[in-house]
């Protein structure tokens, strides 16, 4: 704990990949089975940027628990229930598959999620904060009000969700509108609706702000803007509502 | 509803000794934990203590203070407040903090320096008929909490024959009734909502109450809290009350 890594995060990915692989022994074997029934075998993306790069807003040690940890035992779990699900289907085991669906919705969601919150986050340096220009600018302004109107809305919300969950900024694609949105634990954004897009997810699990922000999630919230990245999610935007 | 009042009076009797007179918001006080908050050290450090108690818990004392004050739910008790703003499921805005106040002080009382270990006399017996085994009883628990999906809670509780729960979605079959069960509840939910249940033990698996001890390792968490700071005796007592309850009634 006091030794913060700093690392990149691309070299620390690979250590707990090996880690992982390391001492099941089975999980190689396993991984070749399930790759020659065509089943897809999830891994920890890199993240574009150091676990520090984004301080004084997240801490580093938070950035790297995050997605050591915490990235990687949802995928581990949603790999381990897609193995379960694909030999229930194989059975034609119905019980089985409906009851692998709570754990493919929560770790497959946290795979989703947190897949999308890393790319929401950019260091300062690289234009972490900088508002959203063009198109989803325009969007905003005519959604919302104006940007700051966009932030209190998702600070509000973010704050007054109970217990575990994400704040979305999301498009969607039929009624060709942004909304603000909140989901529970590890629920994606589409469980809000079939047409929703998420643009920017942020993360309000205490996990993601604890070891710094302790009870204020309210702190949190007002500094995570510092370090958004605008230009992907402006480049959803724009691919997704053309 | 009358016997879910009469209970939670026997239940909460000490806590109730400094709330005589009439019935009002002041009632509702950030009720330190039965020890030091650095009595549960090294397991559960001052630090985690300091934050759970003094910022999180005094924070729904606060917020429900607020929100209670004015309404129709001005005078009523914690545990009314709780099962009349939960609501059928459908909740209403005071619920969280009621519920959250009343989880924290029963969790505050779950724990001992120097606990953990087995239980012993009836409520070993119990568990043994309910459960096979210690053991299994340990097992069930510790899986229950370590797979409530998020914020939330894990209990042992006792589960009485089917009376008025009017605010159950599901009641149980009869055959199901009295005995001890191990459930778990989302974020501010707890037994007392689905009307027949006595909880008697809980553990707090929102990250807040392990994270800055554990981290994500929220099972070594679950672990250490059965090993080495459950309180067998306030399970103990607790099941005494609610036996004492039910057969009076």
């Amino acid at each position: 704990m006091a030794a913060r890594a700093l690392f990149s995060s691309k070299t620390l990915a690979r250590v707990v990949r090996n880690d992982a692989a390391k001492p099941l022994g089975v999980g190689v074997a396993a991984a070749a089975a399930m790759h020659s029934r065509g089943l897809h075998v999830y891994t920890l993306p890199d993240l574009d940027y150091d676990y520090g790069a984004l301080e004084p807003a997240i801490s580093g040690e938070i950035m790297q628990l995050h997605h050591q940890k915490h990235h990687q035992t949802y995928i581990t779990n949603y790999n381990k229930a897609l193995e379960q699900l694909d030999a229930a289907v194989a059975k034609a085991d119905s019980s089985t598959v409906v009851k692998l669906q709570n754990a493919i919705k929560f770790n497959g969601g946290g795979h989703i999620n947190h897949s999308i919150f890393w790319k929401n986050l950019a260091p300062v340096r690289e234009g972490g904060g900088e508002p959203p220009k063009g198109s989803l600018g325009w969007a905003i302004d005519t959604h919302f009000g104006s940007f700051d109107a966009l932030i209190q809305k998702v600070n509000a919300e973010g704050a007054a969700l109970q217990g575990s969950g994400w704040v979305w900024l999301g498009l969607d694609k039929e009624l060709k509108r942004l909304v603000v949105e909140t989901t529970a634990n590890q629920d994606p954004l589409v469980t809000k609706g079939p047409n929703l897009v998420p643009l920017l997810g942020v993360d309000v699990w205490e996990h993601a702000y604890y070891l710094q922000y302790k009870n204020v999630r309210p702190d949190y919230l007002k500094n995570i803007w510092k370090v958004i990245n605008w230009k992907y999610a402006s480049e959803v935007y724009e691919k997704e509502s053309s | 509803m009358l016997r879910h009042i009469v209970f939670f009076v026997l239940l909460f009797k000490k806590a109730c000794c400094a709330m005589q007179g009439p019935k009002v918001n002041a009632k509702f006080e950030l009720k330190p934990p039965p020890y030091p908050l650095n009595a549960l050290e090294p397991v559960m450090s001052q630090q985690t203590l300091e934050f759970h108690w003094g910022k999180h818990h005094k924070t729904y004392v606060e917020n429900l203070k607020k929100q209670v004050v004015g309404t129709e739910l001005d005078g009523k008790t914690l545990e009314e407040i709780i099962v009349t703003s939960y609501n059928k499921g459908d909740i209403l805005p005071p619920f969280n903090n009621a519920a959250q106040v009343w989880n924290h002080d029963f969790f505050w009382e779950c724990m001992k320096p120097g606990g953990g270990g087995e239980p012993s006399g009836e409520l070993l017996e119990l568990i043994e008929r309910d459960f096979g085994s210690f053991e299994k009883f340990l097992a069930e628990f510790k899986a229950a909490a370590a797979t409530q999906f998020g914020s939330g809670w894990a209990w042992l509780a006792y589960r009485a024959s089917k009376f008025d729960a009017e605010n159950a979605e599901n009641p149980p079959s009869p055959d199901e009734d009295n005995k001890l069960v191990v459930i778990k509840s989302p974020n501010a939910v707890n037994p007392l909502v689905w009307g027949c249940y006595y909880p008697l033990l809980t553990i707090d698996v929102w990250e807040h109450a392990y994270y800055l001890d554990f981290q994500n390792r929220r099972p070594d968490y679950i672990s250490v809290f059965m090993d080495k700071l459950v309180s067998w005796d306030a399970v103990s007592s607790r099941l005494e009350e609610a036996k004492a309850l039910i057969t009076s009634t």
